[in-house]
């Protein structure tokens, strides 16, 4: 457990110092993941190592979303007056970017050949 | 013996109270959540922020004072975020294989999620430092902030709006797909990434393993995406 972890905090690190050095716009967690990819590349052992922590968290992923949602309890007054307005532009675009995301997929998989 | 009030007011200050009462909202946000059958819209973070907003309204406890307690569950953001490295190398033969609807619904996706969220709120008559933060909320949290930051929003609300983005795709997601007939795991799962972020992720491993790494996959593409697609697109509503 504790090499497993030791990996995923040292890429999560490693990634911050890059994003913050090369002035990226992207999180450092996003770039550890790229990290850990090419770690399981260099070394395919790796992936033994990680997969049982990585799969306790990622198993419950929703919970750790659960503190910055209560953060935005209290921040709903902030929508003030365009509150309508606002949540109604969220439910829409949301509900046309998966629509169109996925209709997109499934078209350029069809005429590519490419069935999963 | 101390009366309830004092010890009350002993937990209530220190992080154990607050991490307890987080993993326990979340405990019963999944039971409902399986009670329900696994329905979509019995979502067990938003079960489980509902049970906490109550909970903290009526005990008068500020955000700072439970946040204490719940920063070491929200910590674990970052690692979970590495972590789906794992689902994206067991899934790398799909992904080399899929590139091309990779890109194409990487594009696609983020456009539509920036141009309608800002079209829809413009024509409400919304303007300035709102609609400004309205336009990075697809991407996941700490890139929306950023680029809300620098194109002159409020990182503040941008976080709110990420976070109800995130609940919302989580939710709709599944009878939406269905009503489309897609049966493709990896256009469900990519679509849910790249519109809802990290919540339609974890609502997307739910559901299915491959769709789960293809989601992780579509936030992260997202992450970079939205960066370049956000500044250039609200120009066209400023």
């Amino acid at each position: 457990m504790i090499p497993a972890l030791l990996t995923l905090l040292m890429c999560q690190l490693a990634g911050e110092a890059a994003a913050r050095a090369l002035a990226l716009p992207l999180p450092g967690p996003v770039l550890g993941m790229v990290l850990l990819l090419a770690g399981f590349a260099v070394f395919p052992r790796l992936v033994d190592v990680v997969r049982p922590v990585a799969q306790g968290i990622l198993g419950h992923l929703s919970l750790l979303f659960v503190p910055a949602g209560v953060g935005v309890v209290g921040h709903l007054g902030l929508l003030g007056q365009s509150g309508l307005p606002i949540l109604l532009a969220l439910l829409v675009s949301t509900v046309l970017a998966i629509a169109v995301g996925a209709l997109t997929f499934a078209a350029v998989a069809r005429w590519t050949g490419n069935t999963p | 013996m101390s009366d309830f009030t004092e010890i009350w007011s002993y937990l209530s200050q220190g992080p154990l109270l607050w991490l307890t009462a987080t993993l326990a909202a979340y405990a019963l946000g999944d039971a409902a959540f399986r009670a329900a059958g696994r329905r979509p819209f019995v979502n067990p973070v938003l079960v489980a922020v509902v049970l906490l907003g109550v909970v903290l309204w009526a005990t008068a406890t500020p955000y700072a004072t439970y946040f204490e307690g719940a920063q070491f569950v929200h910590f674990l953001l970052g690692p979970a975020t590495v972590a789906l490295a794992l689902p994206l190398w067991d899934n790398l033969a799909h992904v080399r294989r899929a590139a091309l609807p990779i890109a194409a619904a990487l594009l696609a996706g983020s456009a539509t999620a920036v141009v309608s969220a800002l079209g829809i709120a413009w024509a409400f008559g919304i303007r300035g430092e709102v609609l400004i933060s309205l336009a990075p909320k697809s991407a996941t949290a700490p890139v929306a902030l950023g680029i809300s930051d620098a194109i002159g929003g409020s990182p503040t609300l941008t976080a709110v709006l990420v976070i109800l983005t995130g609940i919302t795709g989580a939710i709709v997601a599944t009878p939406l797909l269905n009503l489309l007939g897609l049966t493709d795991w990896r256009a469900r799962g990519f679509a849910v990434g790249v519109a809802a972020h990290g919540i339609g992720t974890a609502r997307a491993f739910q559901v299915n393993p491959l769709a789960g790494a293809f989601a992780g996959l579509g936030m992260g593409l997202n992450a970079v995406l939205t960066a370049f697609l956000a500044p250039a697109l609200l120009r066209l509503f400023l």
